[in-house]
């Protein structure tokens, strides 16, 4: 059964039709990666992915089961088994908040509290300093910013990342440490992950699996050997 | 005949509150070339450049010279094509309607001439219908295609030197090869020259003559962008070609370059790089190196000599 999958997916705003019977799917501890120009509807289709803009037509079903159908209070507890990472490291992360709260955010939200440890833990996990916990986002550099996002991801256990362009802000030499961490991530945990990038050198070098969309449509996929 | 230099820098250097984020460079712009400008955020590639055309930011001092200075012949003589096209256009007017009052804001001639050059400049960026586009306001164009009407906006006048500041991180891969194409005939025509501000080493590959790699605010190497890319030596040109993803086999780990550029205001003592290269030696943290030929190019590096073939090195382990 694989982690993800998508059959027929549609989003519409208004008359425009972004994504148009969108299919594929993902196993775990694959990375499937959405590719195209912008505007193709591939960030679109990462939101109905996480039900955070519900689809107007097709299937997501993920770890067998099957998201469109359920209320939002249903979705509720599948929520913390698949995270989103953004694009903008800053804009992603609450300026007031120090990191440490952001990254224990997920765990509250499930009414849980975390220790003191347990976020060290995830900060360790990305490769940061515990001590960066007690900073705000405005005082980490790019990279630091988005390994503390991807920590957040982290936090709530999840088995599927839906990562949207997470690389594409960061300079090329940090960019590389990024890639590194998530390839480790995915080694270490199994995740499966959702890549969303219009960069065809990262995507060749990162993604098990392409699909290739213009204007809201697959043209294209190809699996590695 | 023809000058074998455009442009002249010598020991530019440009400051904010006395914090130096351009710190000493010099270069020349040749007819007929692309010089491609790369490094990471911060390396004051932007502020270089745009320097060329006398736009620095208020309240920034400079140093150095720009010879002949073109700051007063600015849409004419040279011409920025900026990164963010949304804030370059009026979103009042029709973009014809601008194209043309920048014609007639330096040459003395008929409205309907003015018009004619005009859609004739939307053309050559490749907007289809030109002629009815020309009618249009830029929110009705697509992201790719106002990026495009502000390279014909850049070229109308036909200027001899193209500043184009990361002209295609907002563009796709279709329109950026077509975009750069249009930069490029330009050269072919008149012998213009193209200075073009980008971290896509992909473009750098394939369009540029000559590259300027900065770090920190000064010259890390200079020199034809064939030869750098196929065989840095500067460690940090060395360790940032090889961190990208297209030398590397699948899934190995990038070789990423330990820590972040140093801030302005935040350097270390010696060489900017020096903490973060794996060649750092006592006098990379004593003394700041100066650039010096090597090799056919500039390269400002004590321990340039020793810099490894890293790229060399990804490519034996991937074959």
């Amino acid at each position: 059964m694989p982690l993800l999958d998508v059959r027929d997916l549609v989003v519409r705003y208004g008359t425009v039709t972004a994504v148009d019977r969108v299919s594929f799917s993902l196993e775990a501890g694959e990375t499937l990666a959405l590719n195209g120009p912008s505007g193709c509807g591939k960030s679109s289709t990462a939101l109905a992915v996480l039900q955070l803009r519900r689809p107007d037509g097709g299937e997501v079903h993920f770890e067998g089961q099957e998201l469109t159908s359920l209320t939002d209070r249903e979705l509720r507890p599948l929520r913390p088994r698949m995270q989103p990472v953004f694009q903008d490291p800053y804009g992603s992360l609450n300026p007031r908040h120090r990191i440490r709260d952001a990254v224990a955010e997920p765990l509250r939200v499930q009414g849980r509290r975390p220790t003191p440890g347990e976020v060290a833990e995830l900060l360790d996990r990305v490769g940061l300093d515990p001590s960066y916990g007690d900073r705000r986002p405005h005082e980490l550099s790019g990279g630091q910013c988005q390994r503390a996002g991807i920590a957040r991801a982290l936090a709530s256990g999840p088995r599927l990342l839906v990562l949207d362009e997470p690389v594409s802000a960061l300079d090329p030499s940090v960019r590389a440490g990024v890639l590194n961490l998530l390839a480790d991530l995915q080694d270490d945990l199994g995740l499966g992950y959702l890549f969303i990038c219009h960069d065809r050198a990262v995507v060749r070098h990162f993604a098990d699996r392409v699909v290739e969309m213009r204007e809201g449509r697959v043209i294209s996929g190809w699996r590695r050997p | 005949m023809e000058p074998d230099v455009l442009l002249s820098v010598r020991d530019l250097r440009i400051a904010f509150d006395g914090v130096e984020a351009v710190r000493g460079v010099s270069f020349d712009v040749r007819p007929r070339e692309v010089l491609a400008v790369v490094g990471e955020s911060g390396a004051g590639k932007s502020l270089t450049a745009r320097a060329l055309l006398g736009m620095v930011p208020a309240g920034a001092t400079t140093g150095g010279t720009i010879r002949p200075d073109l700051s007063d012949r600015r849409g004419r003589r040279i011409a920025l094509v900026p990164q963010d096209a949304l804030s370059a256009l009026s979103p009042v007017h029709p973009v014809g309607d601008q194209l043309a009052a920048a014609v007639r804001s330096v040459a003395r001639v008929s409205r309907k001439e003015a018009r004619a050059r005009a859609v004739a400049a939307l053309e050559r960026v490749g907007i289809p219908d030109a002629a009815r586009k020309a009618r249009a306001y830029p929110h009705e164009y697509s992201g790719g295609m106002r990026q495009r009407a502000v390279i014909a906006m850049a070229t109308v006048n036909e200027p001899d030197i193209v500043v184009a500041d990361e002209p295609t991180t907002a563009l796709d891969e279709e329109h950026r090869d077509q975009v750069l194409r249009v930069l490029g005939e330009r050269r072919e025509a008149v012998g213009a020259a193209l200075v073009l501000v980008t971290h896509d080493m992909d473009v750098v590959r394939e369009h540029a003559d000559r590259m300027l790699v900065m770090y920190a605010g000064r010259l890390t190497e200079l020199g034809p962008a064939d030869e750098v890319l196929a065989r840095p030596r500067a460690p940090y040109t060395a360790g940032l070609l090889a961190s990208l993803p297209e030398h590397a086999p699948r899934r190995r780990r990038l070789p990423a370059l330990p820590g972040t550029p140093p801030a302005p205001g935040a350097l270390p003592p010696g060489c900017a790089f020096a903490p973060r290269c794996s060649l750092a030696a006592d006098a990379c943290h004593a003394t700041e190196p100066e650039p010096q030929q090597v090799a056919g190019r500039l390269v400002a590096c004590h321990r340039w000599a020793d810099t490894p073939d890293l790229l060399q090195e990804a490519y034996r382990a991937s074959s």
